[in-house]
């Protein structure tokens, strides 16, 4: 028996480490097809967005009039599908304002990426603050967050990011900041009702028995349990946050010209859509492609995470 | 039953009352001098005063929440600043598109996504599934604005001279004018007030007054203009639905019960339709009340780029304008809009779970 101890328990803590929570779920989310597919989108959309002023042949910005022989609105020219030789190479086209269509889809990839990220993080960190007083404390503090929470649900979250960038002014800034400020209800929900399930259980209790602070009790003890959802909603958030963000710059809300971002360069186009539809396909596919990504990795994520939310 | 229902319409007072301050205060946070925006930045102070009594903007704030609470009661939103002319009439005028447009984009997700979804419930991992599951993730992640331009530019552009030509904005061909269908009855309406508001509602539902009054020359130009925005403004809620459907009925599909009604030989198509799509409606129907608000979003964009005088367009013009009686009015209806679809769709639940009755 004790001899035989020794090689069972290596066995069984080489076991208990390959089935950790962590590797089982990352084991899982590699098993899910969309996952895949979504990470690797994303993949090539942060390389793109790092490696961006390698790849992009041109200046985002550079105006080539007098520097290439190339027209207004000029549609894409690939050598390798039979455009002259001695044209100059533009993979996308050029813009009305004589620039490369390609380059500032490369670059575009920053922006939409930054907007994402940034976005959903200061929701979900105000969201989480809002949720976990809410669901701790209780009683009417938790009553007055929950209505003002639902009155900013009740508005449709785009219609609301328009009012909000209505006062705070146009401009990215603000534009992330009215889409950030819509997107605060959602993970105070979640977070609420991740406290709420378990801040009754015993081991919160003895916690709490043992002399812990109410802060020791709620950041270490409780809200360790709102990670999975949270993770699973900010990822599909993130797609929601840079759809908002380019309706917003598509109305002439959100980033303004030069800046290549591609709601703003759908917007300033859209005119053109009989005349050079080029200008308004490539931003579109840009936006569809990258929310497109994290849609899936959250769907993926999900499953893995939480089966019992599976989609099927 | 009542009395869950009569729970329910109170539970609902407060955020509707919360609605009404919210766009009241959002309204008058809005930077800028409506009097300078309006009249032009050369009015002069005696100007702006006059225009400030005119439309009690120099009352302190809380007096002019409290007159605008009432006036909203009754059913008065004041006058546009920018247009002068009632908000009330101005919604008579612009509502009916948004609601004929969200009503036609509404048909088609439900029309498409439940069958869609079930479908690929059924046949499970099979090629149909994927493809619609596909479809479906691709559906939710397209800008409604960049489908509806592309859409504009096939229908109207690469299909030009064939049947399938559509046109690319407007809600009526030039020339074509609708006659309301009170009229073409003979009905004696009055000249305003309640009634005439609610009648003339209905006559600018063109497909419906066309329809009543078998004015088909009418009908096909509407519809033919309806289809493109309307097939926009869809894919949403349609894979939404779509997704919806089919988990939902993958949970239910695999359920005793329905293996029992299958062993006592039930045909499938009942097996599906009856026994396991009832059970399954619950979830399809909240994510279609949630999508109903998204609606009035989508139209926003969808009535820009297709260039109807909707009440999206009319709103984003108002924001822009600082006309905050339109900003006011618009938004509480499109607000309160969306608490009734959801009270509808709670009551609802009761129609399709009885047990629901029960608690």
């Amino acid at each position: 028996m004790t001899s035989a101890s020794a090689p069972i328990s290596v066995r069984a803590v080489r076991d208990y480490r390959a089935n950790s929570l962590w590797r089982l779920t990352l084991r899982r989310i590699f098993r899910q097809r969309p996952a895949i597919i979504g990470m690797t989108l994303l993949g090539i959309l942060v390389f793109c967005a790092v490696f961006a002023p390698v790849i992009a042949p041109y200046d985002p910005e550079a105006v080539l009039i007098g520097v290439e022989n190339v027209r207004r609105r000029e549609p894409p020219c690939i050598h390798l599908l039979g455009c002259p030789k001695d044209r100059p190479q533009h993979l996308m086209g050029i813009d009305g304002n004589v620039r490369d269509v390609f380059s500032r889809i490369i670059f575009g990839a920053r922006i939409s990426l930054f907007i994402g990220i940034s976005t959903v993080s200061f929701a979900i960190l105000v969201g989480t603050i809002l949720g976990a007083i809410s669901g701790y404390v209780g009683g009417w503090v938790d009553l007055v967050i929950m209505r003002i929470l639902d009155v900013l649900l009740a508005f449709p979250s785009l219609l609301l990011a328009i009012a909000i960038v209505t006062v705070l002014g146009r401009g990215l800034q603000n534009a992330l900041l009215a889409i950030a400020i819509v997107s605060i209800p959602v993970y105070a929900r979640v977070v609420r009702a991740s406290v709420l399930s378990v801040k009754e259980n015993a081991y919160v209790l003895a916690s709490r028995a043992l002399g812990g602070s109410h802060f020791h009790v709620l950041l270490r003890r409780i809200l360790p349990n709102a990670i999975p959802p949270l993770i699973v909603q900010g990822t599909l958030g993130i797609g929601t946050a840079i759809l908002d963000a380019a309706a917003l710059s598509f109305l002439g809300l959100g980033a303004q010209p030069p800046t290549p971002e591609w709601g703003t360069m759908l917007g300033t186009e859209r005119n053109q859509v009989f005349t050079a539809p080029h200008l308004v396909f490539f931003p579109g596919l840009a936006i569809m492609i990258t929310v497109l990504s994290f849609n899936l990795l959250g769907d993926g994520l999900r499953d893995a995470i939480d089966p019992r939310l599976k989609q099927g | 039953m009542i009395q869950y229902s009569i729970r329910r319409i109170l539970a609902s007072f407060p955020v509707l009352l919360g609605i009404l301050i919210a766009t009241f205060v959002l309204a008058r946070l809005i930077p800028g001098d409506p009097c300078k925006a309006i009249l032009g930045e050369k009015a002069t102070q005696e100007v702006c005063a006059q225009f400030a009594e005119r439309y009690g903007l120099n009352k302190p704030i809380y007096v002019q929440l409290g007159i605008y609470m009432g006036n909203v009661l009754r059913g008065d939103f004041g006058t546009s600043i920018r247009f002068s002319r009632p908000v009330t009439t101005i919604l008579v005028e612009r509502l009916p598109t948004t609601v004929e447009l969200g009503l036609a984009a509404m048909t088609i997700a439900l029309l498409v996504g439940i069958p869609a979804g079930i479908i690929s419930a059924i046949k499970r991992n099979s090629i149909l599934d994927v493809v619609t599951m596909v479809g479906a993730n691709i559906g939710v992640s397209m800008p409604v604005y960049w489908l509806g331009l592309m859409l504009a530019y096939l229908f109207a552009l690469v299909l030009k001279d064939t049947p399938f030509w559509l046109p690319p904005s407007g809600r009526l061909s030039p020339g074509v004018t609708v006659v309301p269908f009170f009229q073409v009855f003979g009905w004696p309406v009055p000249e305003a007030g309640f009634w005439r508001g609610i009648l003339d509602f209905i006559a600018r539902l063109y497909l419906f007054n066309s329809l009543i009054t078998g004015n088909w020359t009418v009908f096909k130009d509407a519809l033919t203009h309806l289809i493109l925005p309307a097939l926009a403004l869809s894919t949403i809620p349609m894979s939404i639905i779509a997704r919806m459907t089919r988990s939902s009925m993958l949970e239910v599909l695999r359920l005793d019960y329905i293996r029992t009604a299958r062993a006592k030989g039930l045909i499938e198509r009942l097996v599906i339709l009856k026994h396991a799509l009832r059970n399954a409606l619950l979830p399809i129907v909240t994510v279609v009340g949630i999508q109903v608000g998204n609606l009035f979003a989508g139209a926003v964009l969808t009535e820009t780029i297709f260039g109807l005088a909707g009440v999206g367009s009319i709103l984003f013009e108002a924001i822009t304008a600082r006309d905050f009686p339109i900003i006011q009015a618009f938004t509480v209806v499109i607000a309160i809009g969306y608490v009734i679809i959801n009270l509808l769709v709670d009551l609802s639940y009761v129609f399709i779970d009885p047990r629901i009755r029960l608690e």
